[in-house]
């Protein structure tokens, strides 16, 4: 059996379990805290080891439960990236009120999620993951019917499909898993419940429930290979509706967190789209899209945390003047917000390109529209820019500086982004072999035989 | 002979694009240089880009080759035909467009070693310096237009970055925004274009949009209709970035930056770029009539409109920028005769390369400006006599519209920006209140977005005083816009 073998992707998975369960018995908050950063590290590498042994032996994991495949084995240790930035990126007095249990948990739960293939695995897999942000929305006091209501729909929905598909009416499961995938990505008119969970809950909790797309990886793996070409046709409508909407939206908000909230919405809606428009280029560059707006998009995020950590909420009805207090979480705004919006230099440059050429064959007017969008949130992330960094001189004398660990955060990130710029092609290759994957079961075309 | 003038063309793009990502790199990683240092580090960029150009351009005389095309091949590659290439233009139009970019901004970046001295924020200007330096030069010699845009993509920012430098004021960087805004919406033309282009010759480089030959010599590849749409999307980016009417209004603004980055970008090279990405692609208007006339009554009616509102305006850094939109107008309206002459085109080029040293030197000397009036009239010992100016009718009414610029940024905002915003502030409020009803928020319990639930702040719980609110101080003299 060689190194390749090993079960490290079960690993990947298991670990962040037992430091869960070994931080729920840690009194002390700071320290577990930090033992969280040390099995989200752990979690990291081990991902990374499995990608690695994926790409060399074409090993997707050792078990029946658990595998990778190309459009997965780059997803895990992003997702467990995301997760060790967001803890190290904590600060010490938002320990005590952090949750380490179920922040482990979490990241158990969304790491099983992109490591199984299995329906009767993944659903309940869908479902569990929705309920870590409910309690957070409940102990900081916050209503969350909303966030129940569409959370009901979506598992409602989902549940429909399995049993549907399970009975052998493909079709309509495929329907319903597509409809619980809006509204788990927050696609019109089931939009309200990210903003709401980004302005009300916990930053960290938001980021990483939207973050990884999780409602795009479940269209991609239940809906879209087998709903029929008319329904993502209609889909694709909803989500152009939505990434304009939802662009114009970030354009005027007075809340730096629905601003970022808005950004998701609008990007993950692109990447809904080249996956529906379904050709060889959209699928990649939406592919490459996800990857690069995990990144960035949680980039943005974090940064606004590390702000808030230390002025409280920033309302952008007024300039707040902070670049002086911290230049470098500025800079790493910047470049994590054109990394967004596909400036030239950074990874979503080359991502937004494909998508757009790729779109802009099937239909001109979709390309158009989301070159409109683009246009948009660039707006936006400068105007979120200059009102957060500029404009005034800060108002607070604290002069609260940015540790060490955001700091290389932050500069790990900013250096990912522009590398990646700079060389994309081993990450489109990367994006290219997944998007082969789509096209193994291709839409089922509109004169398929129903099985009604 | 090939291999070497590709080489000494790679050098002369990858010496300021090095300078631009090491000035970079120690900004992320916290190191702090001298000036010196970054002046140094400035000065061998810009000087070891403009000797390989010079050597390009003496290797090419020498073997009576009018173009050097260094291609670099696929920069991305998607089986079975998507790609982006890499490939630069070295020819007759570009190599005194990059000398000049590079010898002004060699020029300027000494000036501002000086005039930016012990100024908070001196390797950020550098840097930002530096990225428009690398944008200007990818800009001018890109022998595709993803190459293009990318120059093109740089350049705005490092420009709106600048104009917003002094970033503890309101006004710079409301100004900075605005010209964001306008840039961003032009920009997608540009991005359109793009796109068309490889629709219509499935590739982006230029040499398969305006045929081979080359500039100016060579004929568009396409019809005139698609030559009329095509060019006209580049047209509008061009009236964007050269702020050509409707677009004029944000020039001014734009000199709220430092003197040597007004001097620079909108005296000498930024306000040039519309019209250098019209001279590129004069194939396209020379194919296409109907875009010819087009762009010769934009470049005439700009020279009108900003001859007449420059004579009105009350701070020098605007009236030199009115009066360099002035002869931007007329070189654009130079470019459009060349469908007709090919020789303007020739005559748009050196128009070009002579107003930008001369306007840049103006710029470099305007701070002085007063300092040059007291040493004349005390010279004189008397005051300079001051022109009369009608204050009634039809004049006064005149005088007013000038003052204020033709209006063009309130209408902008007035019939593009806000309806825009409007709809989706009225977007918002409904999404407000429906999510507030699902939640069962009561209206007067209706939370500012999570205001009070995120905590008190680690600078309140420290109890520090803070200073009294600060209002943003307005230093420009300017007449308010």
């Amino acid at each position: 059996m060689t190194w390749t073998q090993w079960p490290w992707l079960e690993l990947t998975i298991a670990v962040p379990l037992l430091f869960a369960v070994a931080t729920f018995f840690v009194r002390d908050q700071l320290r577990a805290v930090r033992l969280a950063g040390l099995g989200c590290a752990i979690t990291f590498l081990l991902a990374v080891v499995a990608w690695i042994a994926h790409s060399l032996a074409d090993v997707s994991g050792a078990g029946p439960l658990f595998r990778v495949d190309e459009l997965t084995a780059p997803l895990v240790p992003l997702v467990a990236f995301m997760h060790l930035l967001t803890v190290v990126m904590t600060s010490a007095d938002k320990a005590r009120r952090f949750g380490t249990p179920r922040f482990l948990l979490s990241l158990f739960l969304r790491l099983a999620l992109f490591s199984t293939f299995e329906q009767n695995l993944l659903i309940p897999l869908l479902v569990l993951c929705v309920v870590p942000p409910y309690f957070d929305l409940r102990s900081r006091g916050h209503r969350s019917r909303l966030y129940v209501i569409h959370m009901g729909v979506f598992v409602a929905l989902l549940l429909v499909g399995w049993i549907l598909t399970s009975s052998n009416l493909i079709q309509l499961g495929a329907a319903c898993y597509l409809v619980a995938a809006l509204v788990r990505s927050g696609v019109l008119p089931a939009h309200v419940w990210v903003p709401d969970l980004f302005a009300n809950g916990s930053l960290s909790s938001a980021l990483l429930s939207v973050g990884p797309l999780v409602g795009v990886y479940m269209a991609v793996r239940l809906a879209v290979p087998v709903a029929p070409g008319w329904m993502l046709a209609a889909v694709t409508v909803l989500s152009l509706l939505t990434a304009v909407c939802s662009a114009g939206l970030a354009l005027v908000q007075d809340s730096v967190r629905r601003f970022v909230a808005h950004l998701f919405v609008s990007f993950s809606s692109l990447v809904f789209i080249g996956l529906e428009v379904h050709t060889r280029e959209s699928c990649t560059g939406a592919l490459a899209l996800w990857f690069s707006l995990m990144l960035s998009a949680t980039g943005v995020g974090l940064i606004v945390r590390a702000l808030e950590d230390r002025y409280g909420l920033l309302p952008l009805k007024s300039f707040h003047g902070l670049y002086d207090r911290g230049p470098l979480l500025a800079v790493g705004f910047l470049v994590c917000g054109l990394a967004c919006v596909g400036f030239p230099g950074t990874m979503g440059f080359v991502a937004s390109e494909l998508l757009i050429d790729g779109t802009i064959h099937e239909n001109p007017w979709i390309g158009i529209a989301m070159i409109l969008v683009s246009a948009m949130n660039g707006i936006a992330i400068m105007r979120v820019y200059w009102k957060l960094f500029c404009g005034r001189k800060p108002a607070s004398q604290a002069e609260l500086p940015i540790t060490r660990t955001e700091r290389w955060s932050v500069t790990l990130l900013c250096l990912i982004i522009v590398a990646g710029g700079l060389f994309p092609q081993p990450e489109l290759n990367s994006r290219m072999k997944a998007s082969s994957v789509l096209f193994v079961n291709p839409p089922v075309p509109e004169v398929a035989t129903t099985h009604l | 002979m090939n291999d070497w003038t590709s080489i000494v063309g790679l050098v002369a793009v990858a010496a300021p694009a090095s300078v631009t990502l090491l000035l970079a790199l120690l900004l992320l990683l916290g190191v702090r240089i001298s000036e010196t240092l970054i002046h140094r580090l400035m000065q061998i960029g810009t000087v070891v880009g403009l000797v390989s150009l010079l050597a390009l351009f003496i290797g090419l005389i020498s073997t009576g080759r009018v173009e050097q095309l260094v291609n670099l091949g696929n920069w991305v590659t998607i089986p079975p035909g998507y790609h982006f290439k890499l490939a630069f233009q070295f020819d007759r139009l570009s190599i005194p467009f990059a000398a000049l970019v590079f010898v002004l901004c060699g020029t300027v970046g000494a000036f501002a070693s000086r005039y930016m001295h012990r100024e908070g924020g001196f390797q950020r200007f550098f840097l930002l310096f530096s990225l428009f330096n690398t944008g200007m030069i990818l800009t001018a010699v890109a022998g595709s237009v993803e190459v293009m845009f990318a120059g093109w993509e740089f350049v705005g920012l490092s420009s709106v970055l600048l104009i917003g430098f002094f970033q503890e004021r309101a006004a710079p960087v409301q100004n900075g925004f605005w010209v964001w805004v306008v840039y961003r919406t032009t920009d997608t033309a540009l991005l359109f274009a793009a796109i068309l282009t490889h629709q219509l010759v499935g590739e982006g480089d230029f040499h398969h949009l305006l045929g081979g030959g080359a500039w100016p010599n060579e004929v568009a590849t396409v019809t005139s209709t698609q030559a009329f749409l095509v060019g006209s999307l580049l047209l509008v980016a061009a009236a964007g970035k050269s702020a050509l009417l409707p677009f004029c209004g944000w020039l001014p603004r734009a000199m709220e930056g430092p003197t040597p980055s007004s001097a620079v970008f909108y005296g000498a090279l930024s306000v040039h770029l519309g019209a250098f990405l019209l001279l590129r692609v004069s194939p396209l208007i020379a194919a296409s009539p109907v875009l010819a006339v087009l762009v010769v009554l934009l470049g005439l009616g700009t020279s009108i409109f900003a001859g007449a509102v420059g004579r009105r305006q009350t701070d020098i850094k605007s009236v030199l920028s009115f009066a360099s939109l002035t002869q931007v107008g007329l070189v654009v309206a130079e470019i459009g005769l060349g469908a007709w002459v090919p020789f303007f085109w020739y005559v748009a080029l050196v128009h070009l390369l002579g107003h930008a040293c001369l306007r840049t030197l103006q710029f470099v000397r305007a701070p002085s400006l007063l300092l040059d009036y007291r040493t004349v009239e005390n010279a004189l010992g008397d005051h300079l006599p001051r022109p009369a100016v009608k204050n009634q009718g039809f004049a006064l009414w005149l005088n007013r519209l000038a003052l204020e610029r033709g209006y063009l940024d309130a209408a902008l905002k007035q019939y593009f920006v806000r309806p825009v915003l409007n709809l989706f502030r009225v977007i918002h409020r409904y999404e407000e209140a429906w999510a507030n009803w699902l939640n069962g928020t009561p209206k007067e319990e209706a939370p500012l977005s999570g205001e009070g639930l995120a905590g008190p702040s680690v600078a309140s719980r420290l109890r520090l005083p803070h200073p009294p609110e600060q209002q943003p101080q307005q230093l420009s003299t300017k007449a308010p816009v």
